[in-house]
């Protein structure tokens, strides 16, 4: 069976910082590490693997600048047996239509898996849409918030799966193949490769595809391939900084006593 | 949209036949030809060729922008009921619509779905579109997207709003993808910007996790979709007997649509504990200590009528369970009052809570970033303070 799991470089949104006269990125010094969506994706498609009596081939793939290729390596030297990167000045400033679309001709000239796997959403766009868009090239079903697969039947065609819903959790079953956009749970510990991992990485294939390998017009990539256009940014408006109380405890909540019967909330 | 191959097509009209909107059709020379503009792309007619001729080609829906019209607001439904997510779109959606000089509408899909039509009415909708069936009585992507796709290439909404819930941001780049669609997520704003004579729909968000704020446009796809945070806009007031235009719509569904099935619920999960629609949040952080230290906050949001939400540290120790968390992974919230209690404040956090009408922040740390968005800080221990703050209350309600 091949599994396919979509990865993305991002840079750590905790580090972030917003040039404030341009309202863009400070990107310089600001560490890339690998989506931690994608890291539990990834994960959980090498359990799954572990678990079947079938042989699995792991691919990752993302599409990104060529300093993305460290993002692959570490998924590599987590366990994934491939790694492609699709990269090409044609295929920047894409957003999700033109991401999955890019994706999309990356599956087509690898010929396609039995099981996609990618991040719930990356944490520098938080779109959520790259999965279920890439179903629908596909023409396959998508499955969002998938946070465990249950079970694997790769004989029958099917899978079932717990996913979050807004009311809860519910189980699925859904047929083979799939795209499954999944929700890390909140005791998830990744696995860290060691240095022999690492080293055994090294061995295992990583190719670079470009425009030309996936042919089609420059238009349909990229900025160009875009519907949805960022025409400006600005840094988050601050609300300005509100009263600063330091001192007795006490003190302090009468402070906020007060306040509480200025808005209402307690009875004066 | 589906590209026909025609040297391999032996016009034997399965495709035809199969079509549930009636999009292909065979031309002079006994070829299937597929009508650009009802096509759905919902992939029937791949399956069913005998001779695989047909394959996705999706592509961005880039027509005459003119022929659309009409402000859409997806209705989600629970059980039947309208989700708040909805009339709150419904109440901007009416802002939009005057300034496009559009209609305002709403879609609600499922299995039991009358009364909430009614009601997307009460909250402004001159025109409800309604698709009722069994078959959508529990949310599943495939069946959904393809009805709502199907309206949509019928009726050609010039917007089309849908709330950023679980099940909304599952089913918009669901039709995004299918109808070749720009798509924007997560929207906190919307108005409208005029470019080149024509108005579009301006989509306001947050980027880079919550440290940017990005406009964006789709000036070429028709309609214009967003998926907008609940809780960003204001419920309207409910009018009664509004009496809005209904339009019902028979969507065929094929059997192959229902890749998925749902097996069961999985118990043992908690269930919504309300910290969305809660006028009074009491969230606690890691400065809170322990689990059992939670019981503080459960006073004060007893004394308050509030409910208790928490930062993600809490949730990835097992203190309290996901429903209470507030922030750009769990919840994002609106209160009246919001209180944190030992909470940092990541960056993700504060996104989750920018909305909130008053923050209170309590810290031992006086640098803690959580005190950037607080009206009021308090810098010192919330063992200390949250005890002295109930004793007020307390000699409140006995007074």
């Amino acid at each position: 069976m091949d599994f396919l799991v979509f990865i993305k470089q991002v840079p750590d949104t905790d580090e972030v910082k917003v040039d404030e006269e341009s309202g863009t990125i400070i990107r310089e010094g600001v560490p890339s590490i690998l989506n931690p969506f994608d890291e539990y994706a990834l994960n959980l498609a090498l359990r799954l693997k572990e678990g079947m009596e079938d042989e699995v081939n792991i691919t990752a793939m993302s599409m990104g600048p060529p300093q993305a290729k460290d993002a692959l390596k570490k998924c590599l030297a987590i366990g994934a047996d491939r790694g492609i990167l699709l990269s090409d000045k044609v295929f920047g400033g894409a957003d999700t239509w033109a991401t999955s679309f890019t994706l999309f001709k990356g599956v087509e000239k690898m010929g396609g898996a039995d099981l996609y796997f990618s991040g719930q959403e990356a944490t520098d766009g938080n779109t959520a849409q790259v999965g279920p868009e890439l179903a629908s090239h596909l023409n396959l079903s998508s499955m969002t918030y998938v946070e465990d697969v249950l079970d694997i039947n790769p004989k029958e065609g099917y899978l079932t799966a717990k996913k979050e819903t807004d009311e809860g959790f519910i189980k699925l079953k859904s047929e083979l193949p799939v795209v499954l956009s999944c929700m890390t749970p909140p005791d998830f510990e990744p696995k860290i490769p060691g240095v022999k991992e690492i080293m055994k990485a090294k061995n295992k294939p990583l190719d670079t595809w470009n425009h030309d390998d996936l042919g089609g017009t420059e238009e349909e990539y990229g900025l160009e391939g875009s519907e949805s256009q960022v025409i400006s940014t600005y840094p988050p408006p601050s609300k300005g900084p509100g009263e600063k109380f330091e001192g007795p405890a006490e003190e302090g909540a009468e402070k906020i006593f007060a306040l509480l019967k200025d808005e209402g909330v307690c009875d004066d | 949209m589906i590209k026909i191959d025609r040297e391999e097509c032996i016009g034997c009209g399965e495709c035809v036949e199969v079509c549930p909107v009636d999009a292909l059709s065979l031309d002079s020379e006994e070829k299937a030809v597929v009508d650009e503009d009802t096509c759905t792309s919902c992939g029937l007619c791949i399956s069913t060729c005998p001779t695989n001729a047909i394959e996705t080609k999706i592509m961005a829906r880039k027509g005459d922008t003119s022929q659309y019209s009409g402000v859409w607001v997806f209705g989600e439904t629970n059980d039947g009921n309208l989700k708040e997510v909805g009339p709150q779109l419904l109440g901007k959606g009416r802002e939009l619509a005057s300034e496009f000089n559009d209609q305002l509408s709403a879609v609600v899909i499922g299995s039991d779905v009358k009364d909430a039509a009614a009601k997307c009415g009460n909250y402004g909708a001159e025109k409800v579109y309604m698709v009722e069936g069994e078959e959508f009585d529990q949310y599943k992507t495939l069946p959904f997207s393809f009805a709502m796709s199907q309206l949509i290439s019928e009726f050609k909404p010039r917007v089309v709003l849908y709330g950023a819930t679980h099940l909304g941001r599952d089913l918009a780049p669901s039709v995004a993808g299918r109808l070749g669609l720009g798509l924007t997520a997560d929207c906190t704003g919307l108005s409208i910007k005029e470019e080149d004579g024509e108005k579009l729909l301006l989509q306001t968000r947050p980027a880079f996790g919550g440290n940017l704020i990005a406009e964006i446009v789709c000036p070429n796809t028709r309609p214009q979709m967003a998926t907008v945070r609940p809780n960003v806009f204001s419920c309207p007031e409910e009018t009664e007997n509004s009496q809005p235009e209904i339009i019902e719509r028979e969507v065929d569904l094929n059997p192959e649509l229902f890749k998925v099935e749902i097996l069961e619920r999985l118990s043992g999960e908690e269930g919504e504990v309300g910290v969305e629609e809660a006028d009074v949040v009491i969230a606690g952080g890691r400065g809170v200590g322990s689990e059992e230290n939670f019981q503080l906050l459960e006073e004060l949001a007893d004394a308050l009528d509030g409910v208790v939400g928490c930062s993600r540290p809490i949730v990835e120790d097992g203190w309290l369970s996901k429903a209470h968390q507030v922030g750009q992974s769990g919840k994002t919230v609106s209160p009246k009052l919001y209180i944190a209690c030992g909470i940092s404040g990541a960056i993700q956090h504060k996104v989750g809570i920018r909305d909130s009408d008053t923050i209170i922040a309590i810290n031992k740390d006086p640098e803690a970033p959580i005190f950037d968005v607080a009206d009021l800080s308090v810098v010192g221990d919330l063992h200390e303070v949250l005890p002295e703050l109930l004793e007020l209350l307390g000699g409140e309600d006995g007074s």
